[in-house]
């Protein structure tokens, strides 16, 4: 039988059509952002038209505005350290969790434990955990790392235990009889063995905590310190009916997940799709 | 001997791993949970002293106007948004998945919304419910669209379920098309030997093929759109007239600023437990109509 290769030409045309419905928000915010509060008029062609003049003072203002260096740091403090931390740890607790699983009971209830956090939504930790991060001195960028690290257990341990299971205990064993122990075993050869799943862990984690604001909104309340998504939140007020500078600072924001979605597109989309469906 | 000796090391190091895991689990997940757990049996109001109440916030809970419509709205959001998210997912997904030129580019631009952070975008398209709509509607002499749909109290959870749409058909469908890449080429061949249309060919085989994918972005988008949060902040802060505060914003506004600790706590149990309800329910449905080639 002869095999349909045909491009449904039509079907392509449909769907760059759709783009529209991503972009049109995009291009009309980025527009927005280069005019002056003097060119913004009542109507849609006056939205949607070219700034008379493309200058970055939007731009160079809203950073000064909204401390735009110090949040970004933040941002990339909190996300990287969050990645660094789960793939060290969560990996490793998978390791032991997906090792000892099958053969003994107390590591299949721990893995159980573990993974139900899945379900626990924020909001039921959300005021305990501010009271307590307070008390423990963590009401502060530490803290939202070490609640990322919690909160992002249950997804990663799932998935490493479920990579875990391509590996044969093979690999481990030889190297037991060479003498190496359990601790330098894994780090030698299983940490670089779970490499495509790293990758997918450092993705999730990623854009979850680089894009959230619940968290950092409560916990480092009081701080001074913003993230980039509570810097946009809490300069509200000052951006006031300054809709340019206020979508300059926007476009600042989103830049940065944009570079890495650029660069790491692949990566990302397969991240994605793995840990929906492995876990 | 030498093997039992080696046994209980290894042991140890496992132990000496989980151990600390556990700790730090229990700590920021299940000590805070129990706490909450506690304080919804009190009527604390997030300082000074408090009492213990027994079920009193819980019976409260149900007579709540305020939170029965905070209820009301999440569950209309959530339903509506999960049926849209996962019927245009599908589409989207079906389309991607098919002969088409610039494939890789195309999946990659349709993914870019669940990239950008929900606050940002709800205020990228709060503007554009609040000014381009209403203009356009001006415009084109469209009576409805000419007041923004954010100010009215019967159409404002409409604009915020397309910005909670908008972000997660982006995820929902990368999830199917790996759903559809796993369906064998020579299925679609048999198919089409037996003559079967395009429609059959997609109901009877392409779907049931597919059901582990829809239980995954069933379960996926009912628990995030219960939870949603970032788009309420940015689009309507829960107005007006409180028609669209979701269940995670009430709890945030009221517990933590409105002297509402030990009610909300009940609030969020009451919430905890309806999330898990959901998904088992979910789960063990569809779980039934799984097939295997």
């Amino acid at each position: 039988m002869k095999k349909d290769t045909r491009i449904n030409w039509v079907l392509t045309i449909l769907l760059i059509i759709g783009t529209i419905t991503v972009f049109f928000p995009l291009y009309m915010a980025f527009i927005i952002a280069f005019k002056q509060p003097s060119e913004m008029t009542n109507d849609v062609t006056g939205a949607l038209a070219f700034p008379s003049k493309w200058s970055l003072g939007n731009f160079t203002l809203a950073m000064e505005v909204t401390d735009f260096w110090h949040s970004l740091g933040n941002s990339l403090l909190i996300t990287l350290a969050t990645i660094g931390l789960a793939i060290l740890i969560h990996s490793v607790a998978g390791y032991a969790i997906g090792r000892n699983m099958a053969k003994k009971k107390s590591f299949r209830i721990i893995y159980l434990y573990i993974v139900s956090g899945m379900f626990v939504p924020f909001s039921i930790l959300m005021m305990p955990l501010v009271k307590q991060t307070s008390q423990m001195g963590l009401g502060n960028r530490l803290g939202v790392i070490l609640l990322y690290l919690v909160f992002y257990m249950p997804m990663n341990i799932l998935l490493y235990t479920g990579y875990l299971k391509n590996i044969p205990v093979v690999l481990e064993e030889a190297a037991g009889i060479d003498g190496a122990n359990t601790w330098r075993t894994y780090w030698k050869i299983i940490f670089p063995m779970m490499g495509p799943m790293h990758a997918t862990v450092a993705v999730l984690t990623a854009l979850g905590t680089w894009n959230d604001v619940m968290t950092p909104l409560v916990i480092m309340a009081g701080t001074g310190e913003n993230t980039l998504p509570l810097a946009q939140l809490n300069f509200q007020t000052q951006f006031g009916t300054n809709y340019n500078l206020a979508f300059a600072s926007y476009i600042l924001s989103l830049i940065p997940i944009l570079i890495f979605y650029i660069v790491c597109q692949k990566q990302i989309l397969s991240g994605v799709a793995n840990g929906a469906v492995k876990g | 001997m030498n093997k039992r000796n080696k046994m209980t090391n290894r042991d140890k190091t496992y132990w000496a791993i989980i151990i600390p895991v556990l700790i730090l689990f229990f700590t920021f997940n299940t000590l805070p949970m129990l706490k909450g757990f506690f304080y919804s049996f009190t009527n604390y109001r997030g300082y000074g002293t408090y009492e213990y109440v027994g079920f009193r916030n819980y019976i409260d809970l149900f007579s709540d106007a305020r939170v029965g419509k905070s209820y009301l709205f999440t569950f209309k959001y959530a339903l509506a948004g999960t049926v849209l998210v996962n019927v245009l997912s599908l589409i989207m997904a079906l389309g991607l998945n098919s002969r088409i030129r610039f494939k890789s580019a195309l999946r990659g631009i349709y993914f870019i919304p669940n990239v950008l952070g929900g606050l940002v975008i709800g205020y990228i398209f709060s503007f554009i419910f609040t000014y381009i709509l209403p203009a356009a509607g001006t415009a084109l002499h469209i009576g409805w669209l000419q007041n923004s749909i954010l100010a009215s109290e019967k159409a404002a959870w409409v604009g915020v379920l397309i910005v909670g749409v908008w972000q997660a058909v982006a995820m929902n469908t990368i999830i199917y098309i790996s759903g559809l890449q796993t369906v064998p080429e020579d299925v679609y061949e048999a198919c089409m030997l037996d003559g079967a249309n395009k429609w059959t060919e997609f109901f009877k085989v392409t779907l049931p093929l597919v059901v582990p994918f829809i239980t995954i972005n069933l379960v996926l988008s009912t628990k995030n759109l219960l939870m949603v949060f970032d788009q309420i902040m940015s689009l309507t802060k829960g107005g007006p007239a409180q028609s669209t505060e979701s269940i995670s914003y009430l709890i945030y506004k009221n517990g933590m600023d409105g002297g509402q600790f030990g009610f909300q706590s009940a609030n969020a149990v009451i919430f905890f437990l309806v999330i898990v309800a959901i998904s088992i329910f979910q789960m063990t449905v569809l779980g039934k109509k799984e097939e295997q080639l």
